[in-house]
């Protein structure tokens, strides 16, 4: 079970699916059972992971490894390689958790093709856990690409009146940029068999030969920038960065609710994986070059602000909630290149928080669309009368998405600018008002739907939240309050990767580093660099309490 | 020099003399077979390919008792090498999976005759002497068979106009293509004063030693000319006019079978002319592959954009993978022999081939099984919302579709991989970009059809009926695409085993 726990959560979706093939489709209620109880079975079978994984917490390198390098297609030299660090393990939990509650989510949202709806979804969520669990590349590729078409068929099928254009924007634009990034890494694979006269897809074994590149004279750091560069489109569609977000607005207005939820929620995070997993081991000095490094800066700053202030002026919640995940999706790309330990755990961790908030606040809105079929701002006021319940769980979930201490956004958002102040603070500076403009456009929008009186009679029958919606919310209230006042077990577990990528982006010569240096030793020597490690996050901690 | 042949001269041929003997049986039986018996024509066109596939079979083994890797036969007019073998079953699983889908085809046409039986494996036979033919004569004896049987199988509904006309202007093209082709052999035939593409080979190689710092003009339009040829019949563009028509007109089943089999015939013959006949001209010919690669994969995607005919559409399509196929070639003849570019650009191209056949034959079954009683069943609409009406092909549309568009992990991704990963090798880092870029053009149309099917309604609702045989042919293509897709190793395998040959051009070591 140990030596096999990947494979097992990875494939629970997909045997969930096969199984549904052969319910006739006349059968809702019964298809609707088995795709919840499937579900659900995905997110238990990943919390064995949990205390496994925390007894090992401080140990360096990849865990619950399954499969050799090159053992599915040897005359490729692509492997079924599966393993995981504190980072993706904290992605997988946050997959299997929204996984099933969009899944219960959806239960009377989707009323026709509902066989089919739960069929493509529970291969979505497969082809997004194996993002996470791949240790080969041309397996993580497979997964990147395959995972397209159900969502491809979830925003096209139960989509909203411009489905069509939406599917098929969402499909091409990732589609683009993983192109370009499946011949930066033939590049790395062929350079790798130079340098070691072995075709191998292995991350591990890319990871040594690919930073070599940059200093190479036959290629040189040009060459080098420009692989990056592949990598670099491949990820930022996904995330999205500033300019390339034009995709997610329409997907996400378009999508039906749990798509929306799973899209904000696990499938940005896929882009921001992809940087921390290959674009910053594989390429360390380009991404340490300062222009490259100014530009990553330059576009997570603009995507904060440019994300939170068309979220301002949005008519529509869900347009609005899409727009703000461009500027939340800013912090953590801007957590990434500050490139220290701080700004990489804190961008992890406002990864699984916006996966928690936004993840929620999609949710809420379907929940209103679901009774009124409309989004428009304008067609609410009042709700907060009406629907009391739902409208507390609401001011959680926003006040928790503009980062308020107590709740777990504050945490992310502080630690990442707190991790970019220490590299320069006028970064941090521009930044700042990401924060501000977000408490604005959401509070301003509690205002518009749930204060004043009932103004539009068509609100005054709505019926507050059932038992199955808020058992929905109850996970991600509980998360949204845990990593808000007691995040330290989740720096805990991410404290090894982020010490890991620094030392190899940042090398010897960087201040305190002789802390991670000594973290990625072995284990008797590791206590060290942890106790200052959890020291620097208790410290952000006090001043965060501080300040509020 | 009277010779005769030997038992090894026709254990060689044996599949194609089998394959020929069906043929004729097939044209003696159908006249005795009354009118609604005429399914044994099929039945026996597949014994048929049974027969030369055991014949196949049958030379396997005798080679590997030998312990030789071919065997050259009829004066080395003919060669038998893992490549020929590679590339027979390929042609033969084609002309099945065609043969399959016709039948019910043909009956809804009422030209169910057994001519386009007997025909459709004359085309095979042509097909076999184009992979195995060591000899210009021999190379355009067997296109001419397999052109000639294809224009009468492009016009086969008599009645319809569409199929007429396709039949007229592929017929009138592709005898133009003909004669240039033969035209430029015929310039080479006179230079090197051979007909073997070895001695050909070795008649340029004496060339470039007499005149070591310019090409022979004459070589260079003999070679112009014998690509145009060629370039006409892979359809590469600007040689791909006739292509569209004749897809669009000729019955779908036979499109299918054009859009495979003949197209990897014709690779096999460029494979063979280019590689082992006029390797010695690769410089020349890498600079004109460049161009006319670029400008098939930019012009075929663009004009697929606007089709709204699915054949044309697929037509379309098919060219745009000509361009893909063409730049494994540019990366392997631009490399010296033994680079790892030189391997997988060659791999690419026969994997290509291979995976090529599966999802576009799968493709055109598809829109095949379209033709009801009063639709012709090739326009977009005609296959809106076929979802509700045959879920179970929808699905599988949709497998060949993603498969066309290379999305991993279908069978079409690994052609297109080793094809890049050969123009990474061979640093061509532009070209693999351009074609990356395409391959997103691709998806684009390939949704569109996706689109119709899954998204829209249905005009006609009534249930859309399946015969056995395309059932089979369906599920067969469709279980190969997945497979291949999962579990590559072994045919990434096979091809390989079927480069041992094409690993050394030159084929002296093989010619007794």
């Amino acid at each position: 079970m140990h030596n096999h726990i990947l494979s097992i959560i990875l494939f629970t979706p997909l045997v969930g699916a096969l199984l549904l093939i052969f319910v006739p489709k006349e059968k809702k209620d019964a298809i609707r059972w088995i795709a919840n109880i499937f579900a659900l079975a995905g997110l238990l079978v990943s919390i064995p992971l949990v205390p496994w994984f925390w007894a090992q917490r401080f140990e360096s390198g990849f865990m619950f490894m399954e499969g050799t390098p090159n053992n599915w297609i040897p005359s490729i030299g692509a492997g079924y390689v599966l393993g995981i660090d504190g980072i993706s393990f904290l992605l997988i939990m946050l997959t299997t958790l929204l996984g099933w509650i969009s899944i219960l989510s959806s239960w009377t949202a989707i009323e026709n093709r509902v066989k089919e709806y739960y069929i493509w979804f529970l291969v979505l969520q497969t082809g997004m856990l194996g993002v996470f669990m791949a240790l080969d590349f041309f397996l993580f590729f497979v997964f990147w690409e395959a995972m397209l078409v159900p969502m491809y068929l979830l925003i096209g099928i139960w989509g909203g009146p411009r489905k069509l254009y939406a599917a098929i924007k969402f499909f091409l634009y990732t589609l683009l940029g993983s192109v370009l990034m499946l011949l930066s890494v033939l590049f790395l694979y062929f350079y790798n068999f130079h340098q070691t006269g072995q075709y191998t897809f292995s991350i591990q074994a890319l990871y040594k030969t690919a930073p070599l590149i940059f200093h190479d004279p036959a290629y040189g750091s040009t060459f080098a920038i420009l692989l990056f560069l592949a990598f670099f489109l491949a990820f930022a569609i996904k995330v999205p960065m500033f300019p390339f977000h034009t995709w997610l607005p329409d997907a996400h207005v378009e999508a039906p609710t749990a798509g929306s939820v799973i899209l904000a929620g696990v499938l940005l995070k896929m882009g921001t994986y992809g940087f921390v997993r290959f674009a910053l081991p594989f390429f360390p000095d380009v991404v340490m070059h300062p222009k490259v490094r100014g530009w990553m800066i330059f576009l997570s700053i603009v995507g904060i602000i440019y994300g939170a202030l068309v979220s301002l002026m949005q008519k529509d919640m869900k347009k609005l909630v899409a727009y703000s995940s461009v500027s939340h999706l800013g912090f953590c790309t801007l957590g990434i290149f500050a490139l220290n330990a701080a700004g990489l755990s804190g961008s992890v961790l406002q990864q699984i928080n916006h996966g928690i908030s936004t993840g929620a606040l999609f949710l809420i809105v379907g929940i209103l669309y679901e009774r009124r079929h409309t989004r428009e701002i304008s067609e609410y006021g009042g709700i907060s009368n009406i629907m009391p319940v739902y409208a507390t769980i609401t001011m959680i979930m926003f006040l928790s998405s503009m980062g308020l201490p107590l709740l777990n956004g504050f945490v992310g958002e502080f630690t990442i600018l707190q991790g970019t102040f220490m590299e320069n603070w006028k970064w941090a500076a521009w930044a700042v008002p990401g924060v501000i403009l977000a408490a604005a456009y959401l509070l301003w929008l509690y205002q518009r739907v749930f204060f004043g009186t009932v103004t539009n009679p068509k609100n005054e029958k709505l019926h507050d939240l059932t038992p199955r919606e808020l058992l929905t919310f109850a996970p991600l209230v509980i998360i949204a309050f845990w990593i808000g006042l007691y995040p330290k077990p989740f720096f805990q577990i991410l404290e090894q990767p982020v010490n890991q990528i620094v030392y190899t982006v940042r090398g010897k010569d960087y201040p305190g580093v002789q802390a991670v240096n000594a973290s990625i030793r072995p284990r008797d020597e590791a206590g060290n660099a942890a106790a200052v490690q959890t020291a620097l996050n208790q410290a952000a901690l006090n001043q965060a309490k501080g300040t509020k | 020099m009277a010779q005769n042949f030997g038992r090894v001269d026709y254990l060689m041929a044996l599949p194609i003399i089998l394959l020929t003997l069906f043929a004729l049986g097939i044209l003696l039986l159908d006249l005795m077979l009354p009118a609604h018996w005429k399914k044994i024509n099929a039945l026996t066109a597949l014994a048929g390919i049974l027969f030369s596939a055991a014949g196949v079979v049958k030379i396997q083994l005798a080679l590997n008792a030998a312990g030789v890797p071919g065997e050259s036969a009829f004066l080395n007019s003919m060669v038998v090498d893992r490549f020929t073998i590679y590339f027979w079953y390929l042609f033969l699983a084609g002309a099945a999976i065609s043969i399959l889908m016709s039948v019910r085809y043909l009956e809804i046409e009422h030209e169910n005759h057994g001519e386009f039986y007997a025909l459709l494996l004359f085309s095979v036979v042509g097909m076999m002497c184009m992979a195995a033919g060591f000899d210009v004569v021999l190379i355009f004896i067997g296109l001419e068979l397999m052109a000639i049987s294809t224009y009468v199988l492009v016009g086969f509904l008599r009645t319809d106009r569409r199929s007429n006309e396709a039949a007229l202007k592929y017929l009138l093209l592709g005898a133009f293509s003909s004669g240039i082709f033969a035209y430029g052999l015929s310039l080479f035939y006179g230079l090197t004063g051979s007909t073997s593409l070895l001695g050909i080979r070795s008649g340029l190689v004496r060339l470039a030693a007499a005149h070591p710092y310019h090409t022979d003009p004459i070589a260079v339009v003999a070679l112009l000319t014998t690509a145009t040829g060629l370039f006409f019949k892979i359809a590469a563009m600007p040689f791909h006019q006739w292509l569209p028509d004749a897809y669009e007109g000729a019955p779908t089943s036979v499109t299918g079978f054009m859009s495979v089999a003949v197209k990897a015939a014709a690779w096999a013959m460029l494979l063979r002319i280019f590689l082992w006949g006029l390797y010695p001209l690769r410089t020349v010919y890498v600079a004109l592959l460049i161009f006319i690669s670029i400008l098939t994969m930019t012009g075929a995607n663009l004009a697929a954009l606007t089709q709204s005919n699915l054949k044309r559409l697929l037509a379309y399509s098919s060219i745009a993978h000509v361009g893909y196929m063409l730049l494994g070639l540019v990366a392997l003849a631009s490399v010296a022999y033994p680079a790892p570019a030189f391997f997988d650009g060659l791999k690419g191209i026969l994997l290509y081939l291979l995976v090529y056949t599966f999802m576009n034959l799968g493709a055109f079954g598809v829109i095949a099984s379209l033709r009801q009683r009063n639709v012709i069943g090739d326009e977009m609409d005609d296959i809106a919302g076929l979802y509700f009406r045959a879920p179970t092909e929808a699905v599988l549309m949709l497998i060949f579709l993603l498969s066309l568009a290379g999305i991993p992990p279908l069978a079409g991704f690994y052609g297109k991989y080793f094809i890049f990963l050969s123009l990474i090798e061979s640093g061509h880092y532009v070209l693999a970009s351009l074609a990356v870029l395409y391959a997103v053009f691709g998806l684009y149309y390939y949704m569109r059809i996706a689109n119709q099917i899954f998204m829209r309604e249905a005009l006609d609702k009534t249930p859309l009926p399946i015969s056995v045989g395309m059932r089979l042919a369906l599920g067969v293509s469709a279980f190969a695409t997945v497979y291949i897709g999962i579990f590559p190793e072994q045919f990434i395998r096979i091809v390989n085993w079927s480069l041992g040959i094409a690993q050394t051009p030159s084929v002296a070591s093989l010619v007794r």
